[in-house]
C-alpha cells in the first residue's frame, strides 16, 4: 500500500484503524473541494465579509527606530475576527465540514484561540460545537473559555494526563473515533495524521500570500526575514507557504524556550525534541529514552504542545526554515515593548516572535525588511501577565 | 478449526512488575494467548481504564525493558503464546528491528501496535517476517472489504476485530453490527479472528463466540480488578473468577455453534 501525506520523511497517518475510513472520506472529500470553484468562492466571501481580510501589512516605524535595525512590519492576524489567525482555518474546516454533510464539529484548544474560532464558525454555520480543553488550560484561559461557551459550544475540560493541549488532542481524538459518522474534528494546527497537516497549511497560507501582495505595494520587494512563533506552526506555516520558492527569504520560527532551554520547562520540540511518532504523525517530539512523551511547558498556553507539525520538522532538516527560541522572560519584555512603542497588544504566542526581533533586528541593515506575523491580540493574556507583574511588584 | 479461546490483557507494571507477572500465571490457566501491554504516556486508542493502568505502571518508573523481564520469568513457566501491545512510537524510539529482536529473545510470539495501521507497516511487517515475530492488525465494521482482505493476509496469529467504533472499555451490551462485523469477516478471512473491546461477561463471550470467532479479548474488565484489588491475593481470585466465567461462556458459545 502506498503510502501518502509525507513532507520528507516526516507526516504519515500513524493513527488507530476504526479511524480509517474516517480519514479517507476526508482526505477525499478535502481534494475534491480544494480545487471547486464554488467552494473557494464562499470561503473567500466569508473571509472577506465576515472576517475581516485582508488584514493590514503594518510598518511599526516605532519600534523600527528603536531598535535601530531592519524595517519591522507586522502582519497585523490579531486584527482577524476573533483576535486570531485560526479563524482563517475554523472558518475553512466548517465550511469542509458542512459540505461533508457533517451535524457536529468538535476540537481541542490550548489558549482557547482555537477553540473561540471554532466555536465561531460552529455558530456561523449552525454546526453543533463541543470543545475539549485541557483542566489547567481552563482555569488560565478563563475569559477564552466564556466565550466559546456564548458562542454556543461545550466546553469539556479533560483530566487525564498533564491536563494540557496534549491531553485535550488525545481526547478529541478519542470522541472522534466514537462519533465521526455525524462529526468532523476540526483540527486546530498542521498536525495529526493527513490530510490535516495539508489542510490547515493551505487554509492559513492567505497569511503569506497577502503578505506578498502587501510588501510589493509597500516596497517593492520581497522582504528579506519572515518570524512567527511556532506551537504546532500554523501561523508560521501560513506566513511561511508563499514564499518557499523565494530563497532568498529567510524564514525563522519561534519556539517556547519557557524557563529556558537547559531545563526541563519548555516547549521547543525542534531544538530539543527526538524524531518520534505521536496523534497520527512522524515528526519531533519531546519525549524520554523509552518513547514515553514529556510534557511542554510555556508561559503561553498556546506553545506548550510537545510537538511540531511535519512540514516544519521537514523544513528545518532541509535547512530552508531556521528555528530559533525566546524564554518567558523574553516574551513578557516583548509583550510590554510592542504594547509601549506601537500600542498594539500582542498574544503571548506572537510575542515570542517580536522578542525574536527585539534581540536580531538591531544587528541588521537598515535596508533589510523583517516581516513578523503578529498572529493574536493579548486580551485573552492579560490575567497571566498581570499576575506575574503583581508577583514581580511592578 | 480449533476451539476457541481467552485472549487476556494486562498492562505491565501495573501496578508493579511483580504483580503483573504473578497475574500472568493466574489467567494462564485459561487463557489461549495472554496480551501485555506496554504502557504508554498517551494511549489515545484506550479508554479512561487502560488509560489510568498506563499512568498507575509509569508513575512508578517502568520501563519498558521491565516488559520484555516479566515475559521472560514467565515464559519459565509456560508455552502460553503470548502478544506484545504498545503504541508505535516506544517502539520507534528503540529502532524497529530492536525492538522486534528484543521482544524475541524475551519470547513474545507476536506484535499488536494500534496507530500502526497497514499503509505504515511495511517496513514492519518485513523486520517481523525476517525474524519470524507474529503480527496482528486490527479492522473496524466499517473496515472496507478490500482493506479488511488484505489485514487478515498480514496477520499471522490473527485478526483483532474491534466490537464497535470508539475506545477500549467495558460496555453492557452489543450491537447487532458487532455480531455482522464477526460474519462478514468469518466469510472474508483466511486466518483466525479474535474481538475485542467491551467485553467482560461470560454471556458476552458466549454471543460473540457463537456468531463465530476464535477467540475474545478482554482487557478493561481485568484492569478494572487490578484498579480495585491492586496487589493483593484477592485481586488474583477475582481475575481467576473472571477468567473462568469468560472460559465458560466462550465453551458455552461454541457448543451452540455445532
Amino acid at each position: 500500500m502506498k503510502c501518502e501525506g509525507y513532507f520528507g520523511e516526516y507526516g504519515g497517518q500513524f493513527i488507530p484503524e476504526v479511524l480509517m475510513p474516517a480519514i479517507d472520506e476526508l482526505k477525499e472529500a478535502y481534494f475534491e473541494l480544494k480545487d471547486d470553484e464554488d467552494f473557494q468562492n464562499e470561503l473567500s466571501y466569508y473571509l472577506k465579509n465576515y472576517a475581516g481580510r485582508e488584514t493590514p501589512l503594518y510598518y511599526a516605524e516605532n519600534l523600527t527606530k528603536k531598535l535601530g535595525g531592519a524595517k519591522i512590519y507586522l502582519k497585523r492576524e490579531d486584527l482577524l475576527h476573533g483576535g486570531a489567525h485560526k479563524t482563517n482555518n475554523t472558518i475553512g474546516q466548517a465550511l469542509l465540514a458542512k459540505r461533508m454533510g457533517k451535524t457536529r464539529i468538535i476540537a481541542e484548544t490550548g489558549a482557547g484561540q482555537h477553540g473561540v474560532g471554532t466555536s465561531m464558525a460552529g455558530a456561523l454555520f449552525g454546526l453543533e460545537t463541543e470543545i475539549f480543553m485541557g483542566r489547567l488550560d481552563t482555569e488560565r484561559q478563563q475569559p477564552n473559555v466564556f466565550r466559546m461557551k456564548l458562542l454556543g459550544a461545550k466546553v469539556t475540560p479533560v483530566d487525564t494526563g498533564s491536563k494540557v493541549l496534549k491531553d485535550a488532542v488525545n481526547e478529541a481524538m478519542r470522541n472522534w473515533t466514537a462519533t465521526f459518522e455525524n462529526t468532523h474534528y476540526l483540527m486546530g494546527t498542521v498536525m495529526g495524521p493527513h490530510p490535516f497537516p495539508t489542510i490547515v497549511r493551505d487554509f492559513q497560507s492567505v497569511i503569506g500570500k497577502e503578505v506578498k501582495k502587501q510588501i510589493m505595494e509597500q516596497e517593492g520587494r520581497l522582504p528579506d526575514h519572515l518570524v512567527a512563533c511556532i506551537g504546532g506552526g500554523s501561523n508560521a506555516l501560513g506566513l511561511f507557504h508563499a514564499f518557499i520558492q523565494d530563497k532568498d527569504v529567510r524564514m525563522v520560527g519561534i519556539e517556547a524556550a519557557g524557563k529556558g532551554l537547559n531545563t526541563s520547562l519548555h516547549g521547543a520540540s525542534i531544538s530539543k525534541g527526538k524524531k518520534g511518532v505521536l496523534h497520527g504523525m512522524l515528526s519531533y517530539f519531546l519525549q524520554d529514552e523509552d518513547g514515553q512523551i514529556e510534557e511542554a511547558y510555556s508561559i503561553s498556553a498556546g506553545l506548550d504542545y510537545p510537538g511540531i507539525g511535519p512540514e516544519h520538522a521537514y523544513l528545518h532538516d532541509s535547512g530552508r526554515a531556521e528555528y530559533a527560541s525566546a524564554t518567558d522572560d523574553q516574551a513578557l519584555s516583548a509583550f510590554m515593548e510592542l504594547t509601549r512603542s506601537e500600542g498594539i497588544i500582542p498574544a503571548l504566542e506572537s510575542s515570542h516572535a517580536v522578542a525574536y526581533a527585539i534581540e536580531n533586528a538591531g544587528n541588521m541593515d537598515k535596508d533589510e525588511i523583517m516581516v513578523i506575523n503578529l498572529s493574536g491580540r493579548g486580551d485573552k493574556d492579560l490575567n497571566t501577565v498581570i499576575d506575574i507583574m503583581q508577583k514581580r511588584g511592578m | 478449526m480449533n476451539k476457541p479461546v481467552l485472549v487476556s490483557f494486562l498492562v505491565s507494571g501495573d501496578p508493579n512488575p511483580d504483580a503483573t507477572l504473578k497475574f500472568m500465571k493466574t489467567l494462564d490457566k485459561y487463557s489461549g494467548v495472554i496480551e501485555l501491554g506496554i504502557p504508554f504516556s498517551d494511549p489515545v486508542a484506550d479508554g479512561p481504564t487502560i488509560q489510568a493502568a498506563d499512568v498507575r505502571s509509569l508513575s512508578n518508573k517502568f520501563k519498558i525493558s521491565k516488559s520484555f523481564d516479566i515475559l521472560k520469568e514467565f515464559r519459565k513457566e509456560s508455552s502460553t503464546p503470548v502478544i506484545l501491545m504498545t503504541y508505535y512510537n516506544p517502539v520507534f524510539k528503540r529502532g524497529i528491528e530492536n525492538f522486534v529482536i528484543q521482544a524475541k529473545e524475551a519470547g513474545a510470539n507476536g506484535l499488536i501496535i494500534v496507530d500502526l495501521p497497514l499503509q505504515e507497516a511495511t517496513e514492519y511487517r518485513e523486520i517481523c517476517k525476517k525474524h519470524e515475530m507474529g503480527t496482528v492488525f486490527l479492522a473496524a465494521p466499517n473496515t472496507p472489504e478490500e482493506r479488511l482482505k488484505i489485514s487478515d493476509e498480514a496477520s499471522t496469529e490473527f485478526l483483532y476485530l474491534i466490537s464497535t467504533f470508539g475506545i477500549t472499555g467495558a460496555r453492557d451490551t452489543f450491537e447487532q453490527m458487532t455480531f455482522d462485523f464477526i460474519k462478514r469477516a468469518r466469510t472474508t478471512c483466511k486466518g483466525k479472528i479474535c474481538v475485542g473491546f467491551g467485553i467482560s461477561k461470560g454471556s458476552h463471550a458466549e454471543s460473540l463466540i457463537e456468531q463465530g470467532a476464535d477467540g475474545v479479548i478482554v482487557g478493561s474488565a481485568f484492569v478494572d480488578i487490578i484498579k480495585n484489588y491492586g496487589d493483593s491475593e484477592e485481586a488474583l481470585v477475582k481475575l481467576e473468577e473472571l477468567a473462568k466465567e469468560l472460559s465458560e461462556g466462550i465453551d458455552k458459545g461454541y457448543g451452540k455453534r455445532k
